[in-house]
Order: structure tokens, then sequence, then C-alpha cells
């Protein structure tokens, strides 16, 4: 078998190569209730950071999503304490000083672009906290839309903000104010509650089970 | 038209707008193709006082690097104090070993050759447009409007970095002559309006702005101008109730207006009547 050396907080395993960190973690007989969640690169939970032997960059990963590489030095950051003031989303206008007025740390971007590199998902972090600085909501929320938040940038960041907490606040805005109303929606829901489609819909509602049960399997799906 | 880099800096995208709205439109008409930097970052604002301070020029030569990307050899501020940072950062990589201090924490694909010249609006029109060449492009004249030209700290001090004599400074009133404005004596106008001192010394920054905007009051000015946003917060937020209660305006909203675009203030003062944000009561005072 094809194997590699991976050194798990600073203790060395065999580990067979093309593994998760994850899978060698378990591999090697951890048995993973933190820092692991939906092993698909979504959720977000099992930031990790390790060096390669000979290499100073200290690199950032998901566990579930980056394969095992011979000499890895691998510790896992299951949690990221990050600070998040309270605020209820109707009492705030998504203008150009609620994310600073909030999160003051954010005036303490030196712009080193260090949120960046440590980023999984390959997002323009630190475009994000300069978008949130000028106040541009929208472009924060856009530039986030992917953010897992992991935490890792949060737990490399210089300057000590709490980046997915502000994008969090950034999206919920960008959806309540900024965000266009979708029309077509409205309208059917209108329609809906003024019983348009009563028929089809009594019919659904009074059919046994069975039947309902053969009518979904046989409706049409689109390709 | 000539293509000119512009950093616009967070205030002008925030607070500032009606500055950048006026100096873009007058640009424009001047023939400059103004290209925003893309994916610019804060200039860096405040730099730091420490010996060790190469980490706070990160920010600023990241902008100039951009800048650079541009294929562009120099930058345009608005904003005094990014027009003070950028500047600054710029000269601090002229040294070999800094430059590769910097290229190195950076660590992009293409590093940071330096010699990107920072212009601020200012020493544009002086130096390249020109005093003389602004009168023929004047649409309506400021008319002997009296201004108060504020320059405050950032645009003179450091010496280094300064758009004009520190102690006796010309070029704004230059500017507003060939506007078609009368510049007042003002014996304050290079007086520091107590900056971030405004978020935990209020009373501070208020005595400071009373002064200044008595000193422009008892010149006989019906308009002060700055080109520094945090100036402008200062000098309409932080004045204390006795202050003479002068409108404050960007340089760019006064340059738009003479070029033809809208400005409401400007607009109301030419006529006498008493401008937006001014108590109705004040007019007599003038």
């Amino acid at each position: 078998m094809n194997e590699v050396t991976v050194f798990i907080m600073g203790k060395g395993y065999r580990v067979p190569a093309g593994l998760t960190i994850m899978k060698a973690m378990e591999y090697a007989g951890y048995r993973l209730t933190r820092g692991c969640g939906c092993r698909g690169g979504y959720c977000g939970a099992c930031a990790t950071v390790y060096r390669l032997k000979g290499d100073y960059r200290l690199y950032a990963d998901l566990a579930c999503q980056t394969p095992v590489q011979d000499g890895m030095y691998i510790a896992q950051l299951p949690f990221t304490p990050a600070e998040r003031p309270p605020y209820a989303l109707q009492d705030l206008a998504p203008e150009g000083q609620t994310l600073l007025a909030l999160f003051p740390e954010l005036a303490r971007c030196v712009a080193c672009n260090t949120c960046t590199k440590a980023c999984p998902q390959k997002l323009e972090v630190m475009d994000a906290v300069q978008a949130a600085l000028r106040g541009d909501i929208r472009q924060v929320a856009e530039l986030t839309f992917d953010c897992v938040s992991c935490g890792l940038c949060t737990m490399r960041c210089p300057a000590e903000i709490s980046h997915h907490h502000v994008w969090q606040l950034a999206r919920r805005l960008n959806g309540a104010y900024l965000t266009p109303r979708a029309k077509h929606v409205q309208e059917r829901v209108q329609e809906i509650a003024a019983r348009k489609f009563a028929v089809e819909l009594d019919a659904f509602m009074s059919m046994d089970r069975d039947v309902l049960v053969a009518a979904y399997k046989a409706r049409e799906i689109e390709a | 038209m000539k293509r000119l880099a512009y950093f616009p800096g967070c205030a002008m995208k925030d607070q500032a707008r009606p500055d950048e709205a006026g100096t873009l439109h007058a640009l424009a008409l001047l023939g400059y193709e103004i290209a925003e930097i893309p994916r610019w970052n804060c200039c860096g604002t405040v730099y730091s006082l420490a010996q060790d301070d190469l980490m706070r020029h990160v920010g600023p030569v990241r902008n100039l690097l951009r800048v650079q990307g541009m294929g562009e050899k120099r930058v345009l501020a608005l904003c005094a104090m990014c027009y003070g940072t950028l500047a600054r950062s710029a000269r601090f990589v002229q040294e070999p070993e800094r430059l590769a201090r910097i290229n190195a924490f950076l660590d992009t694909e293409e590093d940071f050759r330096g010699g990107i010249g920072v212009v601020h609006l200012l020493t544009l029109l002086r130096d390249e447009v020109g005093y003389e060449k602004l009168p023929s492009h004047v649409k309506q004249s400021l008319n002997g409007l009296k201004v108060a030209t504020y320059y405050g700290c950032m645009l003179l001090r450091p010496r280094e970095f300064a758009v004009d004599d520190p102690d006796r400074p010309e070029v704004m009133e230059r500017v507003l002559e060939a506007l078609g404005a009368v510049p007042v004596p003002f014996p304050e106008r290079t007086e520091c309006c107590g900056a971030y001192l405004t978020v935990g010394r209020k009373d501070i920054v208020e005595e400071r702005v009373g002064r200044i905007l008595r000193s422009a009051r008892g010149g006989g000015a019906d308009l002060v101008v700055t080109t520094c946003p945090l100036c402008q917060f200062n000098l309409t937020e932080r004045r204390p109730p006795e202050a003479p209660p002068l409108p404050v305006l960007y340089l760019g909203q006064v340059l738009g207006w003479a070029f033809g675009a809208d400005e409401p203030t400007i607009a109301a003062l030419l006529v006498g009547q008493p401008t937006p944000g001014e108590p109705v009561s004040s007019g007599g005072a003038r």
C-alpha cells in the first residue's frame, strides 16, 4: 500500500496516500465528535491548519476536502472564538456605517491579505473587509456568498476581526433590504391565497395515500 | 482624453459622495478619462508614528501595486488623508530594502517596482491643468462668493508631502479665484480640526472647530471649502452652539458647480438665500 507520514498534533502516523486529512485522522484512531460535520465541504466545521516540511507557509483548509501529503504537520481548529454583538435586524438600516458601528474592529484592517490566503473557499476576503469599511453592504454579501464560516480567516487576522459574523449581517441586510422582491413569487402567493388552484390542491388533499404516492412517482420531472 | 488612475478611498463612496461627483464632472470636462483602480483597499488612513511601521505601509502599497497593474505611472486622490497616506508610502518604498521587505510580505504574483506618483486634485489643477486654463471652462462663475479655504493638516503636513508651502499655502485660493470666488483672510486655515479626537474627546474638537469657524466668519466668508472628509465632518457635526453657522463644502462640490453641475448650497448662497442646513435666523449675521 502506498503510504505517507503525517504528524497529527506532533505525533507521526503512517496513513494510506489519497486519504483526506479527516479520513487520515480517523485511520490513525481519532474519533471525531467536534471539528467534523457534513464531510462534503459545505458546513465549515473541520477547519485545519498545516505545514509541509521545508515550507515556511502555514496553510489553512478544510480537513474533509484536503488530501494528505507526506510530511504534513496537522492541527485542527474545531471552534473559532468570535465576537458577535447582539443586534435586531429590523432596527438596522442597510447603510454605510451600520457594519462599522457594530464591528468597529473592521477599521483595524491593514490590508495584509492574510485572510484571503487562509480562505479554503478561495474568497476575496480582504476585498470584503474593504467593502465593509466603505459601507458597500451588497458587495460584502456578494463576495462572501460562499463563506462556510470555518473561521480560518478570523484565526489568522492580525486586526482580530470576526469575519463570518460581519458577512452574516451583511447578507441579512442585503436579503432583507437591498435585494428586489421577486415579483412573480408574490403574484403566485396571491394567486394561491385567492384559491386559483383550489381544484388541483383540493384534489391532492383528499387523495388516498397510495394514490398520492403513485401520483408523486409519476410526476413530470425536469431533466 | 488623458487617462488618469483614480483612488477614491472609503469616504468618497460614502459620506463624501458629493465631492467625488463634482470632481469627476469637472475632470471629464477638463479632458480626463478617470480610471478607478480595480479592487482598491483602504488607503491606510492614520499612519503609524512608530519607528517600525512597515506593516502600516502594506495597505497603501497594495493600492500602488494595482496602479502599476493598470499600466499607469501615477494616481489621483481627492481626500486629503488618502493623498497623504499614499504619498507617504510611495516615498517609503523608494528605499530598496523596504521595498524588498514589503514585496516579500505581499507575496503577490507581480512585485511592486515603485515609482508610482501620487497627485492630489489641487496639485493636478495647479501643475497640469494650470490656474489660467480654468476660467475658460467655467460654466457658472462663483461670482465673488467669499470663501474660506480650509487646509487643515493633511494637505500640508508632514512637509515632504505638502501640496504647497505648509506655512503660506495658496493653491486652494488660486483655484477658487480662477472659478470666480474671492478667498478671504483666514488665519486658522492650517490649524488642525481635532481629527480623530472627535471619537473620544468631542470637547477638544468643538473648541477648535468653534475657533476655526469664527476665524472664517471674521474674514467675511460665506462658505468654508475643504478637501478632507474628517475636517468636513468635524466642521459640521462638532460645531459648538455659538459657532457661526457657515456651510462647509468639499472642493469638488464647488468645482463641480462652477463646471455646470447642480449644487443647491452654492446656488442658494449666490442669491443670498438661507443655505440648506443653515438656520434661517442666521442670515442677518453677514
